[in-house]
């Protein structure tokens, strides 16, 4: 039977996370991340302690098996403070990867220090100028005794400096898609990390691999049978991160109209105005609408149903509603939103790099055609 | 009809295409950076550049292209066609054209000054001795102007000021505030406030920096406090401030920086020629060509708004509707265009200036912050919308 409710659990997890980051995570903490604070050890290990980093990993592992719906969930309260930090990179980019496809021994090595906030991880796969195509992978891995070695240059790798594990992608064979992930340590010989300025200021890197040694244990899945998996990755990546968008987009138009109801010009508040209503209408519709999406794309995950058509529909929409939203908000800030003293800038430059992230709206669209049969 | 430049016009946009090649610094690309209708990244409001902007001025001055909208017995050339051919080109090449002085303080003060403040100060402003910021908002008058606060106060010879100015551009860069305040209290709407310049070194002026969201103070708070104006520094007549600020607003409304849009295009142009992603030339990918032609089609819309508000001007129209288009389409189309340059650079997109896989030097995500406030300063879009069906096409006010 139908039902658009959270369960009770959800709602309790949701008012937990947003009264936590109200509190533990606010603008003026991401505003001094951004500029290249450290994010704070404290604020990581109370989210550890609040069962983040374990929700969906399972109890044997030391996490509490929650579902890839909760997780979703979550990060909509993420998104809504912006708050940064690798929690999105471990878990999403790594627990989930591990869980799915690592064998008993990589799971009992990786799986219970992530819950237990000890280990980040994060996924090098871009290159320059290839995205999310197999056949552009270069990167490769060599065969060196009874292990590998990884030659290449990996771009956008989130938190690499923070990480303490790599998932990297390289090419192991001559055909499109062989391709292979290894799970490098990131303190291996032949690692170079570079800080990439991005709009955001939200720790992307270079990471140059030159020589790096890997042992054959290390291979996630199986040798030269990774794209799939990597397609899986993202396609999870994908619904989290909208969920975070929406939230950001939620944000936006909530500030504004605290300040619709309370900013006057001639005499009235400016959300009296119907111009500004109509910009409300418009917010409104596009957040529901789009929240539609990666819920239903979340919940597919969750059942374990194939959810590559609603995955793709959800980030082709909600990136661009993200847009559409924090611009509106701009709009209705006035002046006042083109200062660094306002907070509407973070909204706004997430909302583009979110957009881009993991795949721009053309690019799901093209998948969504393809899943038309197209 | 004819849509044709004539030959003079013609003549005088290679001149002005020489001038930018002689005058502008070899790593001005470098270093400037300039959105199309954005009002956060333009160079003339940049610390970093107001010794060059000075000169550059003076050297402007000097071919007497800073009066050239002008009418000829005040110095100028009657042709705001002419100006708009100045503008096209140096924004083209990321160069100010002129000042707040010179392309809407000039023209203003021709139009509705005395005659002895237009001997004082038209042969100043347009020599590029002088500039202005613009002194109309307040942090509860934005939109509503006529909500000021900002008193002067009749003394004898002079105004004494007191009160706030905020989001005012340029104002640590500039000589002048061409400021509006109230000068009676009592009076219904629009009809107490007066324009006034104020010398930016007189006693009882603070300007506070305001860094916008792309990083750059473009912008400042400044507060009065019991600043003396002489009363022959007020611009057309007391109590009637609002005449001159509509006006004053046509003139800035024409200056979107058209020339800005057209270069930005064939940067992408180049850009998209010479980059591959996923081993395909960009140029290749239908989608891609299908973005830049629509925005290759808005930008020539942009263009007849923009042509035609000149030459509206130049046959003695007031263009309310017309600025009021070219102010809403273009600035607005600022906005997409930055946002299509994103999806179009894709992830590298999101790189800033100094990073090495940067393309563009990173203008477009510094454009994509800055497009932000073309539909806000200068008149917000819903108050342009407003203009247009109230103003322009007659419908009811309420
Ligand atoms: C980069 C930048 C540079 C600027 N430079 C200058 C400068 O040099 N000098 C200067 O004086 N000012 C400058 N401004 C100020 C600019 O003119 C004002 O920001 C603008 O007029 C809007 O005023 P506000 O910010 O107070 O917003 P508000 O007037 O408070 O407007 C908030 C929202 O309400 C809407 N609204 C208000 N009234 C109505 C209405 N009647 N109907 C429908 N909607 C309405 C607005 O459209 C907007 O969406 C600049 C602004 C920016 C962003």
């Amino acid at each position: 039977m139908m039902n658009f409710d959270l369960t009770e659990e959800q709602k309790l997890l949701k008012e937990s996370a947003r009264n936590f980051l109200s509190r533990e995570c606010p603008r003026d903490l991401v505003r001094t991340l951004e500029e290249g604070k450290e994010f704070p050890p404290e604020l990581w290990r109370k989210m550890t302690d609040l069962g983040w980093t374990g929700l969906i990993i399972p109890g044997e592992y030391g996490g509490s098996g929650g579902s890839f719906l909760d997780l979703a969930i979550l990060f909509e309260e993420i998104g809504y403070h912006i708050c940064p930090g690798p929690l999105f990179t471990t878990v999403v980019l790594g627990a989930l990867p591990v869980m799915a496809w690592g064998t008993p021994e990589q799971k009992e090595d990786i799986l219970p220090k992530i819950a237990g906030g000890e280990r980040i991880m994060t996924l090098a796969v871009d290159e320059p100028g290839a995205y999310r195509r197999a056949s552009s992978i270069t990167a490769k891995a060599s065969t060196a005794g009874d292990g590998f070695v990884i030659d290449g240059t990996k771009l956008f790798v989130p938190d690499a400096d923070r990480a303490d594990l790599l998932l990297c992608a390289a090419r192991t064979g001559a055909d499109e898609e062989e391709i292979t992930l290894f799970i490098v340590e990131k303190d291996a010989p032949g690692i170079t990390i570079t800080p990439l300025q991005t709009l955001a200021g939200d720790r992307q890197f270079e990471v140059v691999f030159n020589g790096v040694p890997v042992k054959k244990e290390r291979i996630l899945g199986e040798p030269d049978r990774a794209w799939p998996i990597i397609e899986d990755i993202h396609r999870k990546a994908t619904v989290i991160l909208c969920a975070e968008m929406i939230g950001g987009a939620q944000a936006v138009m909530d500030m504004s109209l605290e300040y619709a109801r309370e900013r006057t010009q001639f005499n009235r508040p400016i959300g009296s105005f119907q111009a500004i209503q109509h910009h409300f209408a418009n917010m409104l519709a596009d957040i529901s609408g789009s929240r539609y999406l990666f819920l239903k794309a979340a919940w597919k995950i969750s059942e374990g149903r194939d959810a590559s058509m609603d995955a793709a529909m959800a980030k082709a929409r909600v990136g661009e509603a993200y847009r559409r939203v924090t611009i509106l908000g701009h709009q209705i800030f006035g002046g006042i939103g083109f200062t660094k003293e306002h907070d509407m800038y973070l909204y706004h430059e997430r909302s583009m790099t979110g957009d881009l992230k993991f795949g721009g709206a053309d690019l799901h669209r093209a998948r969504v055609a393809e899943e038309l049969g197209l | 009809m004819n849509f044709d430049f004539s030959e003079e016009e013609r003549s005088f946009r290679r001149e002005v295409e020489e001038f930018a090649k002689a005058e502008l610094p070899p790593d001005w690309d470098e270093k400037a950076l300039y959105w199309p209708a954005g009002y956060g990244t333009l160079p003339g409001l940049e610390e970093e550049f107001k010794e060059f902007h000075d000169e550059l001025l003076l050297k402007l001055g000097k071919r007497g292209w800073l009066s050239i909208g002008w009418p000829s017995e005040y110095g100028g050339m009657n042709s705001m066609v002419k100006h708009a051919i100045l503008d096209d080109v140096m924004s083209y090449h990321r160069a100010p054209p002129g000042d707040v002085s010179t392309a809407i303080g000039g023209p203003t003060i021709a139009k509705v000054a005395s005659d002895e403040m237009k001997r004082e100060w038209l042969p100043r402003i347009a020599r590029g001795e002088l500039r202005f910021w613009l002194g109309y908002s307040e942090p509860n008058a934005g939109s509503d102007l006529a909500s000021i606060k900002t008193r002067a106060v009749d003394d004898g010879d002079d105004f004494v000021v007191n009160g706030q100015k905020i989001w005012s551009s340029g104002a640590h860069i500039a000589d002048y505030a061409w400021l509006l305040a109230k000068t009676d209290p009592g009076a219904p709407k629009y009809r107490g406030e007066t324009i006034m310049l104020v010398d930016n070194r007189s006693p009882g002026i603070t300007i506070r920096p305001l860094e916008n969201i792309c990083g750059i103070h473009s912008f400042n708070e400044v507060f009065f406090d019991d600043v003396r104006v002489p009363k022959k520094n007020v611009v057309g007549n007391v109590n009637q401030g609002f005449y001159s600020v509509m006006l004053a607003l046509q003139y800035e409304r024409l200056f979107v920086g058209v020339g800005a849009f057209r270069r930005i295009l064939d940067e992408l142009v180049a850009y998209v020629k010479e980059t591959k992603s996923n081993g395909r030339l960009l140029a290749d990918d239908a989608l891609v060509r299908n973005k830049l032609a629509s925005m290759a089609i808005e930008i020539e819309v942009v263009s007849g708004f923009y042509w035609r508000t000149a030459w509206l001007m130049d046959q003695g129209t007031i263009p309310d509707l017309e600025s009021s288009m070219l102010k809403l389409f273009g600035t607005e189309l600022s906005r997409t265009l930055a946002g299509v340059a994103m999806e179009i650079l894709g992830p590298a997109g999101q790189l800033k200036r100094g990073s090495k896989w940067a393309p563009l030097r990173g203008l477009v995500n510094l454009g994509y912050m800055d497009s932000v406030s073309g539909p806000i300063g200068a008149g917000t879009s819903e108050v342009q919308r407003g203009i247009i069906a109230t103003r322009g096409l007659g419908l009811p006010r309420k």
